[in-house]
């Protein structure tokens, strides 16, 4: 519902050979839209008439204290020593020399795209693998994909602690591996520094699967059955009706689904505080885990309002591509 | 063409099977759960219990302190619902009113709602600990609706103006020209159509709340008023490897949002499919 709200409302303020596209890509709903063409007119004849400016007010003023101004004085305070209590002293960029100097900052940089990364990467195959083979006449597809998507609306900190179970050192994975008979392999997972990553990535990755499965299910609806009925017929096999008909009609949701996954990879902190707290030494630190350490338990305010400021310039960027990607045209 | 064949029953079994492997860990969760402490550290983890034994539920539900469980699943709910109300009534509001002006500082007031869900929460979260300290916010429940409204009221606003531009203004005009004040055709005329962008509001809004760690466990850290998520934090970072315990206390945040989400899961998938923004 919300998808076609918003989507009409785009084709409708987009100019007229842009919305010959997306009625054709996406149905008949905007075809009905586009015919209301008066709408646009009445709108603005009547204009402030069916409510008041005012009611505006305490949002705008809202979302501009909680989100404009506290940005603002966190950034600030980015170039400051302040501890978190009494003065401080603006010191310019040395909070950021600081940073790319200390190997360990280094280190949850890396991770952090390490993670965003590589569980975007591989969420969204595990997620389009399962999308296409739920994708039709599959008659258990509902409950399959209630399933898979539960892991999505759960508390990614409680989830957590049950991998932090199965990956203990006397937990089910090993004692699976000491019963086939793999015993050498049994390790303490998410102990050891060479291994903790991985095994978060596997945690991370199994939470993101059902969220790209979900965008790539809605994707797969774009393709026209017929289409792909006349490239079977015409001898294409599967590999090549995937390249040539399922893919091009897949792209916008690849795209949705990547971007999106790495802005909310990029911001991972309840997994990581609930799986390891950022160790073993250092070894799974990431920017958010951190930008906590830095000012809420060491009282490293200026410190910790710096790396923030590191991180959201990260996230900046790659929310700004999502944004493009998902409307190119937002208001007119 | 693409009828029912072997090989779709094939696949389908594969992804039954998968879906068990991919759900293991409730099988995990529920089981250790129901464990004994004895049995917990005698048996494998991978056997079931012998006969299903609450005393973990019955512990973790009568804790007290910062790790109040049943305090902070009060608290969860009081915070969780209190924002929702807030967000629907501003969000619908400020949504309507930007939707349907025609002025420009609405289309000003859009882009400040549209930036705002782009800029990263992280720089803001310490200045805005300063400021609610300042004003006596931090470590209540008042503090936390009005901190998650504002948090989560540009996604909202956002939600509610695109709905509002695709609903047409028909409705309205009639009910203007027959006399309705501009309350009471919002009251009357568009706060009942606007159910769907409703639905969506919450379900986000309420899935973001609820599960929310990191944000409580600033404001709300070292008070007695901890939501769910940081009550579960810190019990389980007082117990060392009480599996059973920690899964009791696990279980019982899931339990509502679960409940949810299988009452509403068409809701729920289709509204991430819609792309959730921010």
């Amino acid at each position: 519902m919300t998808a076609t709200s918003q989507s009409t409302n785009h084709a409708v303020n987009r100019p007229v050979h842009e919305q010959t596209r997306t009625a054709q890509a996406s149905g008949s709903v905007h075809r009905v839209q586009r015919m209301r063409g008066p709408d646009r007119a009445s709108k603005r004849k009547w204009g402030l008439e069916f409510g008041h400016w005012w009611w505006a007010l305490p949002g705008i003023a809202l979302v501009f204290a909680v989100h404009y101004m506290a940005t603002g004085i966190g950034g600030f305070f980015a170039f400051t020593n302040w501890s978190g209590i009494g003065s401080f002293e603006v010191v310019g960029w040395k909070n950021f020399e600081a940073i790319f100097n200390d190997p360990t900052k280094i280190r949850s940089l890396g991770n952090t795209l390490f993670f965003a990364f590589g569980s975007v990467l591989l969420g969204n195959i595990m997620g389009l693998l399962l999308a296409l083979a739920l994708n039709r006449v599959v008659k258990t597809r509902y409950a399959l994909r209630t399933l898979f998507f539960m892991p999505v609306v759960l508390s990614p900190l409680a989830t957590a602690y049950i991998w932090k179970f199965i990956f203990d050192y006397e937990g089910p994975i090993n004692v699976l591996l000491n019963a086939i008979g793999a015993g050498h392999l049994a390790k303490p997972w998410l102990a050891d520094p060479q291994w903790a990553v991985w095994t978060v990535l596997v945690v991370l990755t199994w939470s993101s699967t059902g969220f790209a499965m979900v965008i790539f299910m809605a994707g797969l609806t774009s393709v026209p059955v017929e289409v792909e009925e006349a490239a079977a017929i015409d001898g294409a096999n599967l590999l090549q009706r995937f390249h040539h008909v399922t893919l091009p009609a897949l792209r916008p949701a690849v795209a949705i689904a990547m971007t999106l996954g790495i802005v909310q990879g990029l911001r991972v902190f309840d997994p990581i505080m609930a799986l390891t707290g950022g160790g073993p030494a250092g070894a799974t630190e990431t920017l958010a885990t951190e930008v906590y350490k830095q000012a809420f338990a060491l009282g490293n305010f200026g410190g910790g309002a710096a790396l923030a400021l590191v991180l959201a310039v990260i996230i900046l960027f790659f929310a700004v591509i999502q944004q493009r990607l998902t409307r190119s045209n937002p208001e007119d | 063409m693409f009828r029912y064949t072997k090989l779709t029953l094939l696949r389908e079994i594969g992804l039954w099977t998968l879906a068990l492997v991919f759900l293991a860990p409730f099988y995990f969760l529920i089981t250790t759960a129901l464990k004994s402490n004895t049995e917990m550290y005698t048996t494998s983890p991978l056997a079931l219990p012998q006969s299903a034994d609450f005393s973990a539920f019955v512990a973790v539900l009568t804790a007290t302190g910062n790790s109040n469980v049943l305090g902070g699943l009060l608290n969860s709910v009081i915070i969780t619902g209190g924002s929702i109300v807030l967000l629907i009534a501003m969000g619908s509001l400020t949504g309507y009113v930007i939707a349907r002006s025609t002025r420009r500082w609405s289309k000003a007031a859009y882009y400040l709602f549209l930036i705002a869900i782009i800029l990263p929460g992280q720089l803001g979260a310490v200045p805005l600990y300063m400021g609610a300290r300042s004003i006596g916010l931090t470590g209540s429940a008042w503090g936390m609706i009005i901190l998650y409204t504002g948090m989560l009221l540009p996604v909202s606003i956002f939600l509610y103006a695109n709905f509002f531009r695709g609903l047409g203004t028909a409705y309205e005009e009639a009910a203007t020209i027959d006399g309705a004040t501009r309350f009471q055709v919002f009251a009357r005329i568009v706060f009942p159509m606007m159910a769907p962008a409703t639905g969506t509001v919450t379900i986000f809004a309420g899935l973001i709340v609820w599960n929310d760690f990191f944000t409580s466990l600033i404001f709300l850290g070292g008070s007695d008023n901890q939501t769910l998520p940081v009550a579960m934090y810190y019990y389980i970072g007082s117990l060392v490897s009480e599996w059973n315990s920690i899964f009791a206390i696990v279980i019982v945040s899931m339990i509502p949002i679960l409940a949810l989400f299988l009452f509403a899961q068409k809701r729920f998938i289709q509204g991430f499919a819609g792309g959730l923004k921010g």
